[in-house]
């Protein structure tokens, strides 16, 4: 059975050329109106919002997305259960992965459809009460939604935690064995995931998985991603890597985050993420199609940037040692 | 487990330690080890519950320990608190005051709202921790029932900082605001933007926290409602 996503992956191989993705959701959502706290994955079932999640996909489409993600990030029933939406897990998912598939069909059979899946908002034990068990039901819960739907892949992002997604990819399996599946971890805190994870620890851990590729997603604005990514392709060249970062570091104007790094910036980026070693290539929060547009243009039109001469604007991430003495401590316990 | 040998001054070292460490048992020992000795509850909070807390939260803010790490911190932390709590209701003398606290809507980070509830606690307020995802009619309903002194919102998001101000709202328009002293928190939270959503105080970190709903006490006893 042909795949698209796998044809796209095989077709800029072949012509070694750049994917592009897209750009935010949830922040393209609270732009159209939606309220803070409210679960973006409500509106794929009112029938009065549907068009502004359509809108959405268009955008991203008519700016040059060749993979556009679904408004079902918060979809595992962990994170709707919050808004007592758990028992319309599959439902929600399917509808907004169904959405998406009408609309990438409009722009021609080579767009992709990526169900997207978030974190389930958890912790497991012993940290919190989340079993890997229960973990693997929520996400293949989600997951049969976002299959019905007609997505071409899974797309796991967001994640701190290695634990969630061993869970995520199993749960993502269970419910659609043929799907391929792609996985981002968001690396936030100094360089690290949320969770301590570096990015080439995750590079050997996730390529356990049977990845269709790997990535970073999110995070702390382009300068942060760079070294990112450029830690994850070092670690292996061979890895397909996903370069999806937000526009900036959000400020709050009037009370509502505003990002800073227009489309002029992400244009740069989006070619140095390119010559530091990502194939698939794309923004997150604060992004709009504007910005999806001018990286799209850049990559395609400018000349690649020579990987040798561009230089990374933060430092590698690197281990940090306790200020307190740890060895003092350990042998006072003896 | 005995800790029954080791001097004073380094069970508290040995208590900061296990905390850092997460290992909750050996930090509920300890515990009981220096009430043993005769220290009172809120000494075995200062010394050795919050100081091994300050190391972790040092140490997390410079990149050396990450979440897992502050948790199963927390969680000794809470294992601690467990047993100092009653004791802190016996010993100290009236409740300083009543404190309702929850994360809003939306937002299930809980830890630094858990870490400032323990301190309010150990500094003798009685707290009303409502958790995480918490609406206004929840915050309106906690009010009726406790009818407390102060009400504390935590928020980790920027997508859920503004609903600080949808609770503000409720609080007027239910006119509960005037009885109740508002506090803002959480680390994207800003002494600006507290008193933008229309709070009255803004805690910084815990200690801050703890100083700000004492002296508000101190000036409601000085000068009553
Ligand atoms: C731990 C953590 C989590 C844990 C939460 C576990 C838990 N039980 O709380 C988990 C993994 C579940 C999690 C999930 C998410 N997280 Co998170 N998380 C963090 C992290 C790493 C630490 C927060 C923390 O506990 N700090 C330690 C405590 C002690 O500090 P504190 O909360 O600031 O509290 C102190 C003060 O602020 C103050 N205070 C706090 N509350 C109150 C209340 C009152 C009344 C007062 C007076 C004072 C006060 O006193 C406290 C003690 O000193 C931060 C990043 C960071 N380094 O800050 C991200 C972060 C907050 N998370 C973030 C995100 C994006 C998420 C997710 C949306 C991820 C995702 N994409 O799914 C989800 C959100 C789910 C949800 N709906 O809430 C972002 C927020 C970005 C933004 N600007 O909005 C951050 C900043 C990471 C980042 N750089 O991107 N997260």
């Amino acid at each position: 059975m042909t795949n698209r996503f796998i044809d796209l992956l095989a077709k800029s191989r072949a012509e070694n050329s750049p994917i592009m993705v897209d750009g935010g959701m949830g922040t393209m959502l609270f732009a159209a109106g939606l309220m803070f706290g409210d679960p973006p994955e409500m509106w794929n079932a009112l029938p009065d919002k549907q068009d502004k999640v359509r809108g959405v996909y268009r955008g991203y489409l008519e700016a040059g997305s060749q993979i556009i993600l679904t408004n079902t990030f918060g979809g595992t029933s962990f994170r709707l259960k919050m808004h007592n939406l758990q028992d319309r897990t599959f439902e929600l998912n399917r509808l907004g992965v169904a959405m998406a598939r009408e609309e990438a069909d409009k722009f021609g059979p080579d767009r992709v459809v990526a169900g997207s899946i978030g974190p389930s908002g958890e912790l497991f034990e012993p940290m919190g009460k989340l079993t890997y068990e229960s973990a693997v039901e929520g996400f293949a819960r989600q997951a049969e939604g976002i299959a019905a739907g007609g997505a071409d892949v899974f797309w796991i992002e967001t994640m701190s935690d290695l634990q969630e997604v061993r869970a995520a990819v199993e749960g993502a399996r269970k419910a659609a064995p043929h799907l391929p599946i792609v996985a981002t971890m968001t690396f936030d805190t100094k360089g690290f995931t949320m969770m301590g994870v570096s990015p080439s620890q995750a590079v050997h851990e996730l390529s356990a998985l049977n990845l269709a590729a790997m990535g970073a997603n999110c995070g702390n604005g382009p300068d942060e991603l760079e070294a990112t990514i450029c830690a994850m392709h070092q670690t292996d060249p061979n890895v397909i890597l996903v370069a999806k970062g937000n526009a900036g570091m959000p400020q709050l104007v009037d009370g509502r985050a505003t990002y800073n790094a227009t489309p002029e910036h992400m244009l740069e980026h989006a070619r140095r993420f390119r010559a530091f070693g990502a194939t698939i290539i794309g923004a997150c929060c604060g992004s709009t199609p504007a910005h999806i547009k001018a990286m799209t243009e850049a990559l395609r039109t400018l000349p690649p940037l020579d990987p040798s001469t561009v230089e990374l604007t933060v430092p590698l991430p690197e281990r940090k040692v306790a200020s307190s003495d740890k060895r003092a401590r350990r042998e006072r316990r003896g | 487990m005995d800790f029954s040998d080791l001097p004073d001054d380094e069970l508290w070292l040995q208590m900061q330690d296990d905390l850092y460490d997460g290992m909750k048992e050996e930090v509920t020992a300890e515990t009981e080890e220096a009430l043993k000795r005769g220290y009172s509850p809120t000494e075995v909070l200062e010394k050795g519950l919050v100081a091994g807390m300050d190391i972790v939260g040092v140490d997390f803010r410079d990149g050396v320990l990450f979440v897992p790490e502050v948790l199963m911190a927390a969680n000794s932390m809470k294992s601690g608190m467990e047993i100092l709590r009653p004791l802190l209701t016996e010993t100290g003398a009236p409740r300083v005051g009543k404190v309702v606290i929850g994360t809003v809507k939306g937002d299930i980070h809980d830890i630094g709202k858990n870490l400032v509830a323990m301190m309010l606690e150990g500094a003798g307020f009685e707290v009303i921790n409502l958790g995480v995802n918490v609406d206004a009619d929840k915050f309106l309903a906690a009010i009726r029932e406790h009818k407390p002194d102060i009400i504390g919102m935590s928020a980790l998001l920027t997508t859920t900082m503004p609903y600080m101000k949808v609770v503000n709202q409720a609080l007027i328009d239910e006119r509960l605001r005037e009885e109740v002293y508002v506090m803002a928190g959480g680390a994207p939270v800003s002494e600006a933007f507290s008193m933008a959503v229309g709070a009255d105080a803004y805690g910084r970190d815990a200690a801050t926290s703890v100083e700000i709903a004492k002296a508000y006490m101190e000036s409601m006893r000085k000068q009553p409602k």
